[in-house]
């Protein structure tokens, strides 16, 4: 009996202490931890199809992280209208920012448009930069190491999964970035319109050109007097294709688009922002597939 | 960004925050550090008869009532910070246009109490209810529902200490209690050792599927009010008078709060409709017309109302909302003394019906057009009408629920 129930408890014990319990602000960092941490209990906070600014600090949100042995969001700024609230209220003294259950993947990589001049008269800017790292595929190799360094210090028990975990991941997402910066081949230098500043990693990586954008300043709605003005814009220099991404209104993107006889292109943005983008895998294939049809 | 705020840096150093030096991690707070904000709110308010006028029943009840042609509103300048890896701090100030500062809230907060609970203690919003705790720029309409106006003054604050805890469950519950002195109506600031007033709630709150999320509450409130003084009470000869109350006022409210947004996105549509009720009863002692007969009885009142609005963003920037407010002045058991002198049934329910129209240019600007057909003062209608603006400068806290 004693012979059965022994390694019985330890595989309880480990159970339980494999659970680490994750909280994810957004669906890229929840598909992330899904590949370093299969076994957790993880917890998305917002959609693909929600703007990821504007996010509020509902009661469902403070009762998960209440729970969460670890938060995982880009940071940034990004989730500052609500992850403040919920954080605290959370009573939770684990994922406080500054302790170690509290990671933020923008402070793994290289930040672009740090603004020079902060001052909300150039409408919703970060201090920290632009806060949607997750469209630059390269952006994830770093962000996974910190991440999986993170979890093996959480979850000292497991810390020769993590690292075999984050192994495998590195070795695949690799060979996936070769894949995708060689399908991107066509896309590099090509003009683009973008309805709000979300792709700048986007193009830092794929070589694209953004030439106007439809938000006069970040955050604020596009009026009928500036699209004319960025219409005229384009009738100057062309630009090949609109983006923007799937939580966002398409009437800006379509009004450009069919009087610049241009194409519009709605990008997932995040993980399940389209049916395609099931994965991070899927997100990029998804991505580079939708760029390359506005191509045409 | 610090640089560029260096004189209100100097503002927030001079009222005692500390100002640590800590390497920007890429938390929002910390952009501004502490975290500096003020608002600049002003009305313009078309009425049809003297505000200063009481909802019928409710003269021994605040009114905080409204302002006639251009008024600023008080400036509330805000600042918070983590005061150590142990404690969080917030003040928000009120600017009096009139002149004088005086403190909204001050308090602290524990950051990393743990398992749940949460420990506020210093000057804070009663977490009692749902639109309480909401600073004034966070309100839907220009002015509060009826019943905060007449049970609340708008909004109980108090000097004391919360204790909340959130239980670890999938489903948000939610436990506070509060002691405090008892400094706002219906309370009444006195020399005393020990608690003047307690509260105590409980919140429950889930999302169904991603479009929808609603909250529950239900409130509990008690504190003693010694020699509460109200002036220009009408009496049962026609006069005007001034009495004072001496006794004990519980108070039980209800809450509820629902929201739909497609998709969960709010950015785009939002649909938020809401509602609350509170009952109160005061059983104590009237000094009737202190300045004349003063005769002193025992006297008891429940009184009651509720509200339930709907705000509908329509479309991105563009809010419209319409709200109804009644109140129940209820009936009055009087003292045999005074029973010649105090009307105790009024039979007549103050209600009004407000319609509003908000347009935000960005997150940190609002402007809005608010009417209001006012019928809690009995045989004096009262058509209101009102331009609001609400402006947001410096860090832009996260809001509540």
């Amino acid at each position: 009996m004693k012979k059965i129930l022994f390694p019985l408890s330890l595989l309880l014990m480990s159970g339980n202490a494999a659970a680490l319990n994750v909280f994810a602000c957004e669906p890229e960092w929840a598909a992330l931890v899904r590949l370093l941490a299969p076994e957790a209990d993880l917890y998305t906070a917002t959609s693909g199809l929600q703007d990821p600014h504007r996010i509020e600090a509902r009661p469902s949100l403070i009762a998960k992280a209440r729970r969460a042995d670890l938060v995982v969001c880009t940071g940034a700024e990004l989730e500052q209208a609500w992850l403040p609230v919920v954080l605290r209220e959370s009573g939770n003294g684990k994922v406080q920012p500054g302790s170690a259950g509290y990671f933020e993947a923008a402070s793994a990589v290289r930040m672009l448009e740090v603004p020079t001049r902060l001052d909300r008269g150039e409408g919703d800017v970060h201090a920290y930069g632009n806060p949607h790292i997750q469209t630059d595929a390269r952006n994830f190799l770093p962000v996974a190491a910190a991440l999986a360094h993170r979890l093996a210090q959480l979850d000292p028990g497991h810390a020769t999964d993590y690292t075999r975990r984050h192994a495998a991941f590195e070795r695949d997402w690799r060979a996936a970035l070769a894949r995708w910066e060689q399908q991107a081949t066509p896309l590099k230098g090509i003009a683009v319109v973008v309805q709000h500043k979300g792709f700048p990693y986007l193009s830092d990586w794929l070589g694209l050109e953004e030439v106007a954008v439809l938000e006069p300043k970040p955050g604020l709605e596009p009026s009928a007097a500036y699209l004319s003005q960025v219409l005229e814009t384009l009738r100057k220099a062309p630009a090949q294709m609109v983006l923007r991404a799937a939580y966002q209104n398409g009437r800006p993107s379509e009004w450009i688009a069919r009087r610049a006889h241009i194409n519009a292109v709605e990008l997932p943005f995040t993980v399940g922002g389209s049916d395609e983008a099931k994965d991070l895998y899927g997100l990029f294939d998804d991505t580079l597939a939708r760029l390359l049809k506005g191509l045409q | 960004m610090f640089r560029r705020f260096r004189p209100f840096a100097a503002v927030a150093a001079a009222i005692s925050f500390s100002i640590p030096a800590l390497a920007a991690s890429g938390n929002a707070d910390n952009a501004f550090n502490p975290a500096f904000s003020l608002i600049l709110s002003g009305t313009y308010g078309t009425l049809q008869r003297d505000p200063a006028t009481h909802a019928t029943g409710f003269a021994m009840n605040p009114h905080p009532g409204h302002g006639q042609g251009f008024n600023l509103s008080e400036a509330e300048m805000g600042i918070s910070a983590s005061i150590d890896p142990q404690f969080h701090g917030a003040a928000t100030l009120a600017l009096d246009p009139a002149g004088g500062v005086s403190v909204e809230n001050a308090y602290v907060q524990t950051r990393s109490l743990g398992e749940g609970f949460k420990l506020k203690f210093g000057r804070f919003f009663s977490g009692l209810g749902y639109l309480n705790e909401q600073h004034a720029h966070a309100w839907d309409f220009t002015d509060q529902p009826l019943v905060y106006a007449v049970l609340w003054e708008n909004q109980l604050g108090e000097d004391g200490v919360q204790l909340k805890w959130l239980a670890p469950t999938d489903t948000f519950v939610e436990f506070g209690i509060e002691m405090g002195k008892g400094r706002g109506f219906p309370g009444t600031e006195r020399a005393k050792n020990g608690s003047g007033a307690g509260a105590a709630f409980v919140h429950v709150g889930d999302d169904i599927g991603i479009e929808h999320s609603w909250r529950a509450g239900l409130s509990l409130h008690r504190t003693r009010a010694v020699e509460r003084e109200s002036v220009n009470v009408p009496d049962l000869s026609g006069n005007a008078v001034t009495n004072l109350f001496s006794g004990d006022s519980r108070t039980t409210g209800l809450d509820l709060v629902w929201k739909y947004a497609p998709n969960g996105n709010i950015k785009e549509r939002y649909l938020k409709l809401q509602g609350e009720y509170f009952q109160r009863t005061e059983n104590g002692d009237l000094a009737y017309d202190t300045a004349g007969a003063n005769v002193t009885d025992s006297y008891t009142v429940t009184q009651s109302g509720w509200y339930v609005q709907g705000v509908y963003q329509f479309m991105p920037r563009w809010r419209t909302g319409l709200r109804y407010d009644s109140l129940n002045p209820g009936i009055a058991s009087v003292g045999a003394a005074n029973s010649g002198n105090i009307i105790a049934n009024y039979a007549f329910k103050p209600s009004r019906t407000t319609l509003m129209l908000d347009y935000s240019p960005s997150e940190f600007s609002r402007i809005r057009l608010q009417l209001a057909n006012d019928q809690s003062r009995q045989a004096l209608t009262d058509n209101q009408f009102f331009v609001h603006y609400i402006m947001s400068l410096g860090a832009h806290g996260a809001h509540t629920y």
